[in-house]
């Protein structure tokens, strides 16, 4: 299988503190990754450097590679716009912005420089098609998107993401904050969407990343304990480690 | 006692409270205008001020008054806008941006009259600006600087982080996020911290009585060249203020009719204020919904 994310022995320090030692990874190419692990472990940080959110963080310094289609992403002159349209990110808690859902939906489309009007439509439609909101929204898309219920707003925010036609996505544990039935709403947007986008995703729930994802990634203490495939992890793990956090032992 | 009793006792004290805050100011309101309408008129507006006869106006007065305030607005905004979004966004949290918030709040709670007679000793006196509306533009930024700026820095504050988080994520760089997505958020909570801004403003004298002085000059509406002493847009020539009036009129009016004059001119002082307030809610309604999309 062809994998599109390679890390090389990535290590963030936050000041001296090391949070991540050593991180070497390849992610394949339209599957769902998860990654699990307790909390403070540094998944989230590990997920943060695929789209360099940690570069506004003070004081964080970061060694090892990070290449996304064999393309450094740490190199000098990465583009950092770029990046963010290629490798897109959605949050924990839904933040749309302040704006209509038009607006939300094509702000990232004004930014790459796209202003043909007929194409920012045509993909603020297909977008919100594939984020599997279409229907709800298609006669109100100059509402401001904040007056949406908690799972829509999240499925605009997915939609936002996608107008820029991103190959990765990241995904800091979409459904967490979202009750049991929109959760699994988004889930099957995610399963859907892993036919054309490679996803990665946090999690911290097992059935979820058991049911979902494709690859598993265990990180303990800032070390990938054990990287394989989701069925794999969780009914043959090799570390004991692995099967003590699956049984709830610890984490 | 049971918990419900207490609940009970708590929700009237409150209510008592409040309704004594809205009577006193109900009271203020309503002895101003009773005491200062009956005299006013259309005509009282729109008639020179008299020093020694009876029957003076407030024109010149309530002109200064709009023209101070619109000066300093124009310059204090953009600077507490800056600080404001500095302060709130970009500062590093260590023992300078500590320091510069501690000077803020100091500031704030510094007394008119002081910030007056600073400015009096440096620009008026100094730099021999002389009184002058520039002199009291500058006072009143200084008087209004502080605290202005840190509403605006609390308005920015509260927005989420979450929001500057998905700007980012798209590739925004930082200040664009700021401008473009934070920005229209705090319209709401600008505007208002505008209109608290202009009330107090307004209504200063203190700063204003040895900056802006306490003459005014006839003024030609008629002549807007600038630099002509009988200019409304002169910022050199002397203008006293409506706040300012009304003071001077309570301590030294040699006027038959001073009471009357002065009772007006707060009544006229207090609608302009509330007119003023009602403009900038419009205005900023109107710029959230133009901004966000909201209905």
């Amino acid at each position: 299988m062809k994998s599109i994310i390679k890390t090389e022995n990535l290590r963030l320090y936050y000041g001296k503190k090391e949070a991540l030692h050593g991180i070497s990874l390849e992610i394949p190419e339209k599957q769902i990754t998860a990654l699990i692990g307790p909390s403070g472990c540094g998944k989230s940080t590990f997920l943060r450097s695929l789209n360099r959110m940690n570069d506004l963080i003070d004081n964080v310094t970061i060694t090892g590679t990070v290449k996304i289609n064999d393309h450094d992403i740490y190199a000098p002159k990465t583009d950092i716009v770029k990046l963010r349209q290629d490798v897109g990110m959605v949050f924990q808690q839904p933040n749309p912005f302040s704006f209509s859902i038009y607006e939300n939906v094509s702000f990232g489309l004004k930014l790459a420089g796209i202003t043909d009007k007929e194409e920012i439509d045509a993909r603020v439609e297909e977008s919100l098609k594939q984020a599997a909101i279409w229907e709800v929204v298609k006669d109100r898309l100059n509402d401001n998107a904040q007056g949406l219920s908690g799972g829509q707003q999240q499925r605009i925010c997915i939609a936002r993401v996608l107008a820029t036609r991103p190959e990765v996505i990241l995904m800091d544990e979409p459904t967490s904050a979202l009750d049991p039935i929109s959760a699994s709403q988004i889930e099957e947007t995610m399963i859907k969407l892993s036919q054309d986008y490679t996803i990665v995703t946090v999690t911290h729930n097992m059935q979820q990343a058991s049911r979902i994802s494709d690859m598993t990634a265990l990180f303990v203490a800032g070390k990938v304990v054990e990287y394989d495939e989701t069925s794999t992890i969780f009914m043959n793990p090799k570390e004991q480690v692995t099967s003590d956090y699956i049984n709830g032992i610890f984490g | 006692m049971n918990a419900k009793r207490i609940d009970k006792i708590a929700r009237y004290a409150i209510q008592t409270m409040v309704a004594i805050v809205a009577l006193i100011l109900l009271a203020l309101l309503s002895y101003i205008l009773i005491n200062g309408l009956p005299n006013a008129s259309i005509d009282f507006i729109f008639k020179p001020s008299e020093a020694i006869k009876a029957g003076g106006g407030i024109r010149d007065q309530l002109f200064n008054s709009i023209y101070l305030l619109v000066l300093s607005m124009v310059i204090s905004l953009p600077l507490a806008l800056g600080a404001g979004i500095y302060l709130a966004e970009f500062a590093p949290n260590n023992w300078l941006t500590r320091l510069v918030k501690t000077l803020i709040e100091i500031l704030s709670s510094l007394p008119s009259i002081v910030v007056g007679l600073f400015i009096y000793l440096l620009v008026v006196i100094k730099w021999q600006v002389g009184f002058s509306i520039l002199s009291g533009a500058i006072a009143l930024t200084v008087f209004n600087l502080p605290l202005l700026t840190s509403s605006i820095q609390n308005a920015f504050e509260a927005v989420d982080h979450k929001q500057l988080e998905a700007g980012l994520a798209l590739g925004m760089s930082p200040w664009k996020t700021i401008k473009g997505v934070i920005l229209p958020i705090t319209v709401p909570s600008v505007v208002m911290a505008i209109i608290l801004a202009s009330g107090r403003i307004f209504g200063e004298a203190a700063a204003l009585i040895y900056t802006s002085g306490q003459s005014a000059p006839r003024l030609d509406y008629g002549n807007l060249n600038p630099f002509s002493p009988t200019s409304p847009l002169n910022v050199m020539r002397p203008a006293e203020t409506l706040a300012v009036h009304i003071w001077k009129l309570n301590t030294e009016g040699l006027t038959a009719d001073s009471d009357a004059v002065s009772a007006a001119a707060s009544a006229v002082l207090i609608i302009v204020v509330l007119l003023f307030n009602l403009m900038a809610h419009y205005l900023g309604n109107k710029l959230e919904r133009k901004l966000t999309g909201k209905k």
